[in-house]
């Protein structure tokens, strides 16, 4: 059963993501309070706000990492609130994770063909993994959109810090998925890998849906066609990069901390 | 199929006495982990060598309470030297290495009592061979005195602990290391000192029990096993639960020896152990209110 | 007093702080700000030993500290006071400060003096000295973690971020702490996101993005010009 890649162009429409009075409790600490917000097919989102938002936690709900206490979240118009991460991605949902999850004894070649064959082949253990050549042919398609073709047979370990990220989108963009969460991609990158990272959102949105969580504020007002700020986990304010950058309330609440 | 009340009553003191013993091979334990987080399961085999060295000792001196004093110290100093060489250069590494690291010291103790000892075993005489009457019995007050002295030693250990100069320091190690020692406590220090106490303990319960049990190479795995279930009953690095766990699985066993041998009667400890993990694994005396 | 030149940490692949150079003068009061995520904490966490640096160098009253123990820098006139409080929960409010007391070379009259010191600084704390530090609500709980650090008799406090998740009213005495402080001559190295007051307590501020320092300045020149915090500090 092959998933459906890409935005489906003439598919289902309306937001692709969309949460409903989402909210996170944990025992006595409100992280995620009803926040309701929705995401539009082909569009890169962007969550920021002050420490203790609720970002992350809002993030691991999404993505099936957190149950939510209440409230619903929709992709495509299906409810997938509770359901466990590799059901979420079976239907069209994959995300990078802040602590890198490559599989550092392999070649990226092969942590991107892994990737892969959960989408295809994945049953299938009697043959060879060689005689599925457009396994082999995809990876080195997603290889080549997050700029990683010339180390295809370097072992993973060996790659810069920079490199590592980026292999981390590569492995989610393998699962080909309609949606893409991406967990703060340039924490602990130089400025030069960052740029690098930033050109490689860019290129692979066009046939995306990415939604980033990110503390950097240039790549996110470079980036970003919408932007939702979180504070004490609820949504403050939300709009273009011009729009939130001229918001009074949201300059006041991250210079005062 | 009523069972006589005096019976009961003197398993009850065989009970508490036992469970004094093993509180203070238990809390020497619990100390270590505490504090470094280091499962030793050399711990029993320091008991037996100082059952050995006090029985050694004995004999040259002829002094029993002298003899427990020397053992004591001596293998307090045994267990700095082995913190500062063996665990000193693991900290900060996988818990298992650890694990490793003191069940191969474990061995190399055992074999070379052995070596040292020959494979007979040694006797270790009571200093008190006095008895008094309870009930039908005649009970030696030497139990009753192992008990009240293992009671003691630990009594010092909370004192020291409380409000001790350096039993602060150690508490606050054991709560949050890395913030201990930014406050200046010197943290590599205090490992090797608490491990130093907690051998010393263990010598001196081998040199308590040794009149009880008899003095041999293998004493030290019984007490490592049990105490092991102790500190698991009692809560990981939790005193206090460590010393009621003691008190708890030696009763439980002496009761079980009303109606099984003595030999089977270690299954109710295993049977606590396994209830404990499966339904309170944080240990059964651990405040629940945090 | 305290020098950092162009210090490098890694944390496994990752590269925290990319070359971080910043100095603060014995008395001073300077300010780290930066955004989330830069390596303001683990600054004050390399300074403090907590963290080794791969390369440059990090000194104080000009003895090289960088890589030493943490308990050893403690003696040196450095203390911590961690995002997170870090008190001893199982221990008194009195025994968490005598965690700071109980080093040699202090003699039982100045004990004294330092804890009927503090005392009188946080009220609060000798109605409770004998409350677990666990019990204490989170104001009191940043009051003890900094009275703790008082005990050290420091030359130099790094604080991180004491005023996070404080109330309003509680952010006013954080802010005449470490007035009373600066009076008292102790150096401060300031981690915080508030960014107010940060320029009312620092003489000089720093301001980090993607582990380096961006911007100097008097925070008197920052206080009248506000396009700078703006630009690495607002959206």
């Amino acid at each position: 059963m092959a998933a459906p890649a890409g935005t489906g162009r003439g598919a289902a429409s309306g937001p692709i993501l969309r949460t409903e009075g989402l909210t996170m409790r944990f025992g006595g600490l409100t992280a995620v309070n009803k926040v309701s917000l929705s995401v539009e097919r082909g569009e890169i989102r962007a969550i920021i706000g002050p420490n203790g938002a609720g970002k992350s936690t809002l993030f691991n709900c999404i993505t099936g990492v957190l149950r939510p206490t209440s409230g619903r979240i929709f992709l495509n118009d299906e409810n997938i609130a509770g359901l466990m991460p590799d059901e979420a991605s079976h239907r069209g949902l994959a995300r990078s994770y802040q602590i890198t999850n490559i599989l550092p004894g392999a070649t990226v070649l092969e942590n991107v063909r892994v990737a892969a064959q959960s989408r295809r082949h994945a049953w299938n253990m009697l043959r060879d993994r060689r005689s599925f050549p457009d396994l082999i042919d995809k990876a080195r398609a997603v290889l080549q959109a997050v700029g990683l073709t010339e180390q295809e047979d370097e072992l993973a370990a060996n790659l810069s810090h920079g490199a590592q990220r980026n292999l981390e989108i590569g492995i989610a963009l393998a699962t080909e998925p309609q949606l893409l969460c991406l967990d703060e991609p340039t924490a602990g990158m130089s400025v030069s890998e960052t740029h690098a990272t930033v050109e490689l959102v860019r290129r692979i949105a066009k046939d995306l849906t990415i939604v980033i969580v990110e503390h950097d504020m240039e790549v996110v007002m470079g980036l970003a066609k919408t932007i939702t700020v979180l504070h004490y986990g609820e949504v403050l304010a939300e709009g273009t990069p011009a729009q939130i950058q001229a918001n009074a309330r949201v300059q006041e609440v991250y210079l005062r901390g | 199929m009523g069972l006589p009340v005096e019976q009961i009553l003197i398993q009850t003191i065989n009970g508490l006495v036992n469970g004094m013993i093993l509180a203070l091979v238990a809390s020497g334990l619990t100390l270590i982990f505490g504090i470094m987080d280091v499962v030793n399961f050399a711990h029993g085999e320091l008991v037996m060598l100082g059952a050995f060295v006090g029985a050694t000792a004995l004999g040259v001196t002829g002094n029993f309470w002298l003899a427990l004093v020397v053992a004591t110290l001596v293998i307090a100093a045994f267990g700095a030297i082995l913190q500062v060489s063996t665990l000193r250069p693991l900290l900060g590494r996988d818990p298992l290495t650890t694990i490793l690291a003191t069940f191969g010291v474990s061995l190399v103790l055992q074999k070379y009592a052995l070596w040292q000892w020959g494979p007979s075993a040694r006797k270790l005489q009571e200093p008190i061979s006095a008895q008094f009457s309870l009930f039908y019995l005649q009970y030696p007050w030497y139990r009753i005195a192992t008990a009240v002295l293992s009671a003691a030693i630990i009594g010092a250990l909370y004192l020291f602990l409380k409000y001790g100069k350096y039993g602060i320091g150690i508490r606050a190690a054991m709560q949050d290391r890395v913030m201990a020692q930014a406050m200046g406590i010197p943290v590599p220090l205090l490992h090797t000192a608490v491990f130093a106490i907690g051998a010393g303990m263990a010598a001196a319960s081998g040199v308590l029990f040794g009149p009880l049990a008899g003095v041999t190479q293998t004493i030290g795995a019984d007490f490592t096993l049990r105490a092991f279930i102790v500190v698991v009953v009692g809560g990981m690095g939790n005193l206090g639960g460590s010393i009621l766990a003691s008190i708890f699985i030696s009763l439980l066993e002496a009761y079980a020896s009303l109606i099984v041998s003595p030999a089977q009667a270690v299954i109710v400890s295993f049977v606590a152990l396994i209830l404990t993990l499966l339904f309170r694994p944080t240990g059964l005396f651990v405040p629940t209110a945090r | 007093m305290l020098t950092l030149s162009d210090v490098h940490t890694y944390y496994g692949k990752s590269h925290i702080l990319n070359g971080v150079s910043l100095e603060v003068r014995a008395g001073e009061v300077v300010g780290l700000l930066g955004r989330n995520g830069v390596g303001k904490s683990t600054t004050l966490k390399t300074v403090m030993g907590l963290v080794r640096p791969s390369e440059g160098r990090v000194t104080f009253e000009g003895r090289e500290i960088g890589g030493m123990a943490s308990h050893r820098v403690a003696h040196l006139g450095i203390a911590w006071v961690p995002e997170d409080r870090r008190i001893f929960r199982l221990l008194t409010v009195m025994e968490n400060l005598r965690t700071g007391l109980d080093r040699p070379g202090v003699t039982e009259a100045r004990r004294a003096e330092l804890l009927d010191k503090v005392y009188a600084s946080f009220p609060v704390l000798a109605e409770r000295r004998n409350q677990a530090g666990g019990t204490l609500s989170g104001g009191e709980q940043q009051m003890l973690a900094i009275a703790r650090a008082m005990m050290l008799e420091p030359k130099i406090i790094l604080l991180d971020e004491p005023t996070e998740g404080l109330m309003p009213r509680m952010v006013g005495q954080i802010s005449e702490i470490i007035s009373v402080l600066h009076r008292d001559r102790v150096a401060i190295l300031l981690v915080e996101q508030n960014v107010p007051l940060t320029l009312e307590a620092s003489d000089r501020v720093y301001i980090m993005e993607k582990g380096v320092v961006r911007h100097h300045a008097p925070a008197a020149d920052l206080r009248a010009n506000h396009a700078v915090i703006h630009q690495y500090l607002g959206v």
